[in-house]
């Protein structure tokens, strides 16, 4: 009972949260709001057990990703353009799209049924031999560094790609040489 | 340079060294509690953001050049993909940590988390503060009435 009574208090806020950055045209609130809207989501991760992706999402989802928007404006604009085009279509997209999205929540199985897809297959073996073969108490530590060890690796690759592309990016080779060009002139 | 607010700057430099150590907490806590390289990686990166925010990013350069943080990004990778081909050196597949020490299988696990996430943690840092060098370099100093 309390726990419904919590996710639906945590619902609520994050649908008014979501209106709220609708309605905004300064992006320093939005970028504010977005991050409360994060922590509202790493609160429902913990509502849900899922304790280590709530970490992640606290860390990341509200935290550097909000510095790094705040920089963004920083070197963009502070307010948002007005529209130019009415909002009708993107709004009828919007509905189409989300209408799909709960149609399609109503074929999958119900949270924590234990005869769900993906709770026969492989779970049920990390869970009762994790302790024996890997002997670590956190399981999900077992799963994403030993069972897992290539998906992880895969992952640390994307992270690694990204942030090159980030760098290759934002502190442009070109940008380097110009200055080299400039030392050179001045030499 | 106009300086932050005194409070700021006293608050921060006593909040990094807490941010550095449950960052390592994080990290190598990881087995017993939530958490892990992702998490430990993004919040030892904040104490180097928050330092490069109040106090401007030559200070927290002068602690961690550009240079090194680029070096952070590989390293990350290399020593996750080494520790897989030193298990195939062992004479088992790639990222088998059971061959660590083979006559006891789990000992050798722990110590192939521990290396893997080290691996993740060191380039999640790595690429996090790379990423808020890359924005805050070419950032124009805003002042507090901007906003």
């Amino acid at each position: 009972m309390t726990e419904t009574i919590v996710n639906f208090i945590l619902f609520s806020m994050l649908v008014i949260t979501a209106f709220a950055i609708v309605r905004q045209d300064r992006l320093f609130t939005v970028v504010m709001l977005a991050s409360v809207f994060s922590l509202l989501t790493a609160m429902l991760f913990v509502a849900l057990d899922a304790v280590d992706v709530a970490f992640t999402e606290a860390a990341v989802g509200a935290g550097i990703s909000t510095v790094l928007m705040l920089g963004t404006i920083a070197l963009t604009a502070r307010g948002a353009k007005p529209a130019s085009r009415p909002n009708t279509l993107p709004l009828l997209v919007v509905l189409v799209t989300g209408a799909g999205l709960v149609y399609g929540t109503l074929d999958m199985p119900n949270f924590g049924d234990p005869e769900a897809p993906s709770n026969v297959h492989l779970a049920p073996h990390y869970l009762t031999n994790s302790i024996e073969e890997i002997d670590v108490p956190n399981v999900v530590t077992s799963i994403l560094a030993s069972y897992r060890g290539f998906d992880t690796l895969g992952e640390t690759a994307v992270v690694f790609a990204a942030g090159i592309g980030v760098l290759m990016i934002l502190s442009g080779l070109r940008h380097r040489r110009r200055e080299d060009e400039e030392e050179e002139e001045d030499a | 340079m106009k300086e932050h607010h005194l409070i700021l700057r006293v608050v921060t430099k006593t909040l990094v060294g807490t941010i550095i150590l449950f960052a390592f907490y994080v990290q190598f806590h990881g087995d017993y509690s939530p958490g892990g390289g992702f998490q430990a990686g993004v919040i030892m990166a904040v104490a180097f953001i928050l330092y490069g925010i109040v106090f401007g990013l030559h200070e927290v350069q002068r602690v961690l050049p550009a240079w090194v943080v680029h070096k952070l990004v590989a390293l990350g990778v290399l020593v996750y993909a080494g520790t897989g081909i030193w298990n195939m050196f062992l004479g088992y597949e790639f990222l088998h940590y059971g061959s660590f020490t083979p006559d006891h299988m789990s000992h050798g696990q722990h110590s192939g988390i521990l290396y893997v996430e080290a691996g993740v943690g060191i380039t999640v840092t790595g690429v996090m503060v790379a990423i808020y060098y890359a924005f805050a370099g070419r950032t124009p100093r805003l002042g507090n009435d901007d906003w």
